[in-house]
């Protein structure tokens, strides 16, 4: 995969995104040990610093921990996970209905809308 | 500890004043944007960390001790213009690092050459611009150093290359090692930056976190480059 940053927004928000998506998506479950900092920081081509700092913003909301000398883990809390997904989910939703908002289109036809798209 | 200290560092070519008064402190572990236009003095302060030029004013610390032999053993430096012998078979010059650093890992330097599609026993005079140029490149980051100091590393390659170049850079400094890296191809590079600094006319106009710097005016640094020095 090639992560994209647009140099507009901070880089480690960026990264944070990404990790997120990884935590959501399963890419590392419950449990999972993570790759090292300047792994992760090789695989996303950032300044290990930029890594650590995501990382870090991860371990504040308790979506990872540390385990000293030993890395950094995925929380074993699914429930944070299944509310981080939550939150997400909405996001995105709320993002297409306000896109629908602005050609005319209400709820309900957005909703026939999505019905109507295969995936 | 700071890593590298500069202090009230003036440089003047005759009557021309190069650089006023540039104080600039550097930490381990950084990667530092040198930024500024052409002439702006990077690589004369660049050339004065490495103690290739004398301050007219000012000194220089590198870990706390002023530079001189030692501060050349552990800094590894990556000058504008080649000084290679181009008669030299990239083999040759591999054998001329080891003899001249101490520091100098030739088993990395091969790997990085073969990663790079670059052969060895081919001469430097036969080579292109840009070819020569990562060999330069590899050269400077085979060294196990405490700073390395990159002016213009990105000149004359493709833009393809440069992704690689960035790359070579960010996954082949030591931990703990810093970074200072000049140039005016902001956009390219700022994704790896920690820090940048803004040079302009001789003085140092701007020391920030990138990050912050790019929360703060809510654009890339490159743009806030382009707005700040406005011709």
């Amino acid at each position: 995969m090639d992560f994209v940053f647009d140099n507009n927004v901070p880089i480690y928000i960026q990264v944070l995104e990404y990790l997120k998506i990884y935590l959501i998506s399963g890419t590392f479950k419950c449990g999972d040990k993570l790759p090292s900092v300047r792994d992760f920081a090789t695989t996303f081509k950032v300044n290990p610093n930029t890594m650590q700092k995501a990382l870090a913003e991860l371990e504040t909301m308790n979506l990872i921990y540390t385990e000293r000398t030993n890395g950094k883990y995925v929380t074993k809390d699914i429930k944070l996970i299944e509310k981080l997904k939550d939150e997400y989910a909405i996001t995105l939703a709320k993002s297409y209905f306000s896109g629908m908002k602005r050609i005319g289109l209400g709820k309900a036809d957005s909703i026939k809308y999505l019905e109507g798209i295969d995936e | 500890m700071e890593l590298l200290e500069v202090k009230n560092l003036s440089k003047s070519f005759d009557k021309k004043k190069v650089l006023r008064d540039v104080n600039l402190t550097v930490s381990s572990g950084r990667i530092v944007g040198l930024l500024g236009k052409n002439g702006a003095g990077k690589t004369t302060l660049i050339k004065l960390i490495n103690d290739l030029l004398t301050p007219t004013e000012g000194e220089i610390f590198v870990k706390g001790e002023k530079i001189g032999v030692n501060s050349k053993k552990i800094i590894s430096y990556l000058p504008e213009r080649t000084y290679l012998n181009k008669q030299m078979k990239v083999s040759e010059v591999i054998e001329f690092f080891e003899d001249f650093y101490d520091n100098f890992d030739p088993k990395k330097a091969k790997r990085l050459l073969k990663d790079l599609d670059l052969d060895i026993n081919q001469k430097l005079s036969k080579m292109s611009k840009g070819m020569q140029e990562k060999v330069q490149l590899v050269l400077v980051m085979s060294r196990n150093a405490d700073l390395y100091i990159l002016d213009e590393p990105l000149g004359g390659v493709d833009p393809a290359t440069r992704e690689y170049i960035l790359d070579t850079i960010l996954s082949n400094f030591d931990e703990g090692a810093s970074v200072i890296i000049s140039t005016h191809l902001i956009s390219d590079i700022e994704r790896i930056l920690d820090e940048v600094v803004f040079i302009d006319n001789g003085k140092i106009v701007l020391q920030s976190d990138a990050d912050k710097l790019r929360n703060k005016e809510k654009s890339s640094i490159d743009e806030i480059f382009r707005r700040m020095f406005k011709c």
